[in-house]
């Protein structure tokens, strides 16, 4: 089962502190090939940094082996976060283990295929447009993208700053939140972190873990229109259900729209593309990663490096990102993301005066098969729909297993309002053992 | 590239010169059969992009404030840890390719 599923890139040990105590002593973790790990290779799913030994390792890795956990590998995942169904590694495509033939999704698939076939308790991703969400649906388990900010990104090797956040993957809510409980706070190496005990109206004592208490009576679940158009039809009929079961068990539910959805794809892309574009301009095969042999001048070189270690959905981000950025057309495509994103934000802050959680799909469809979308680029972004929105709007959000469509996991997304990551918490614990 | 902007019946065609000259301000070197397959995707993507036109002008509120510390002497890596993922290092330094 292990060498079909390919989830790890790299099977290397970090030894959890042995004395701690709390959920998490004696838990096996699986962390993200993006997230560093001091003396252990941290690859991107990309050919470049194949050799590449972080000389330190993520505040998330060393909040889990303080609080006990023990890291057994490197997960594979779309080559520097870009895919949405773990093919685009250059080590390779993960399986689902719900059906071999069809893909975990991603970009964070190897992470979610290793809870999902039980060799790891709990796995890391990182969620750029849903790279966290997208695999937890496809595969059946929990999967928990924090508000921007809650979690330190310090030691994830970038793809689109503005967007990512690492999160938690496990079989149930509560450990995945108990996940979230170690690695949330702020961190003095990233900036963007917020202590979440200073947030206005935070409770100091709180646990997310503690909010998986399945307590809906009273919740105000907001459906939002915009995120169930176009979605497949057993995907939708299965999300249906499981929001019956919700109201079932006390909680409202009112049909909400959110106009500005359907421009978050787009902006998405843009932004992230740009980003990237930015960020990958690091990788020129001299401080680190590899370099190709060439006789040319640095530039030339620069550019053989790139062709040769880059892979083709990494090269399209970064000319799209560069292209978008140019002269000319930064007015037309950068500005205009921005936009967007602000009227998506704009979107949800107004939709949560009047209710608690908002409820979609995850994925608007079921796991691709293998190879299905690979020469389609728009096709794989376009099944980002439900997801992206949320990253733009710098929200948290969880995905919990609905149910099943012909043999196939489906996953509910409940998205939050900003650091309100416990009432996700427990809302998407009164569905998970449906 | 302001000269290539999109054409003003909104489509946006993309032809093999403009990716070619992307990748070069990208300094990603691309073999002939990719910038035909590229063309072709970003045709289709930049149309795609397109929507954004119909997103209104939104007065964005962003509410950052500055994040700053002392400006104190940390430990950082060492020199040898610092180089230890070059592919070429020479005296304590990074050897990269020649200039020009």
């Amino acid at each position: 089962m292990a060498a079909e599923i390919n989830a790890f890139v790299t099977e290397k040990t970090i030894e959890g502190d042995a004395d701690a105590d709390g959920p998490l002593a004696d838990a096996t973790v699986a962390v993200k090939d993006n997230i560093s790990t001091a003396g252990i290779r941290t690859t991107c799913g990309s050919e470049m940094l194949a050799d590449y030994v972080p000389p330190y390792s993520a505040t998330v890795v060393d909040r889990l082996t303080d609080a006990g956990a023990t890291v057994v590998g490197k997960t594979n995942m779309d080559e520097f976060g870009m895919g949405t169904t773990t093919e685009t590694s250059a080590f390779g495509p993960t399986r689902n283990p719900a059906d071999t033939d069809r893909v975990p999704g991603g970009s964070s698939g190897g992470s979610a295929a290793a809870v999902a076939a039980g060799e790891a308790d709990i796995a890391l991703g990182s969620d750029t447009g849903g790279s966290v969400r997208c695999p937890a649906a496809f595969c059946g388990v929990v999967g928990i993208k924090p508000t921007y900010g809650l979690v330190s990104r310090y030691g994830l090797i970038a793809y689109a700053n503005s967007l990512e956040q690492i999160g938690p993957i496990a079989g149930t809510v509560e450990e995945a939140a108990a996940a979230l409980d170690v690695i949330a706070g702020d961190d003095p190496n990233d900036g963007t972190t917020r202590d979440p005990r200073q947030v206005e109206g935070a409770d100091p004592d709180a646990s997310y873990a503690a909010a998986a208490d399945g307590d809906v009576e009273g919740l105000t679940v907001g459906v939002a229109t915009e995120l169930f158009e176009g979605a497949d039809e057993r995907v939708v009929e299965t999300v249906e259900a499981a929001i019956a079961d919700l109201e079932a068990q006390g909680a409202e539910t009112t049909e909400i729209s959110l106009p500005s959805v359907d421009h978050a794809v787009q902006a998405y892309y843009v932004i992230a593309m740009a980003e990237a574009s930015s960020n990958l301009a690091r990788f020129d095969g001299v401080r680190y990663g590899h370099r190709s042999e060439s006789d040319g001048n640095w530039n030339e070189s620069f550019a053989e490096t790139r062709e040769e270690e880059f892979g083709a959905e990494v090269k399209r981000r970064i000319l799209l990102g560069t292209y978008a950025l140019s002269a000319g057309y930064h007015d037309k495509y950068y500005e205009k993301a921005q936009d967007a994103r602000a009227w998506v934000r704009r979107d949800f802050e107004d939709a949560f005066e009047d209710v608690d959680v908002i409820a979609s799909p995850t994925m608007p469809v079921l796991p691709f098969e293998l190879g299905e979308s690979l020469d389609d680029p728009l096709r794989m972004y376009l099944a980002d729909a439900n997801t992206t929105p949320v990253n733009l709007a710098n929200l948290p959000a969880i995905s919990v297993p609905a149910g099943e469509a012909d043999g196939l996991p489906v996953g509910l997304q409940l998205v939050g309002s900003k650091f309100d990551e416990a009432t996700i918490v427990r809302a998407a614990s009164a569905v998970e053992d449906r | 590239m302001s000269d290539t902007a999109a054409s003003d019946d909104g489509t946006a065609a993309v032809d093999a010169e403009k990716v070619r000259h992307v990748a070069e301000l990208a300094r990603v070197r691309l073999a002939d059969d990719e910038v035909d397959e590229f063309a072709a995707q970003f045709g289709d993507i930049l149309e795609y992009f397109e929507a954004l036109d119909e997103v209104p002008e939104i007065e964005r509120e962003e509410e950052l404030v500055n994040v700053m510390r002392p400006d104190e002497i940390e430990d950082g890596l060492s020199q040898t840890e610092a180089l230890a993922n070059a592919e070429e290092t020479e005296d304590g330094f990074f050897v990269g390719p020649k200039v020009s």
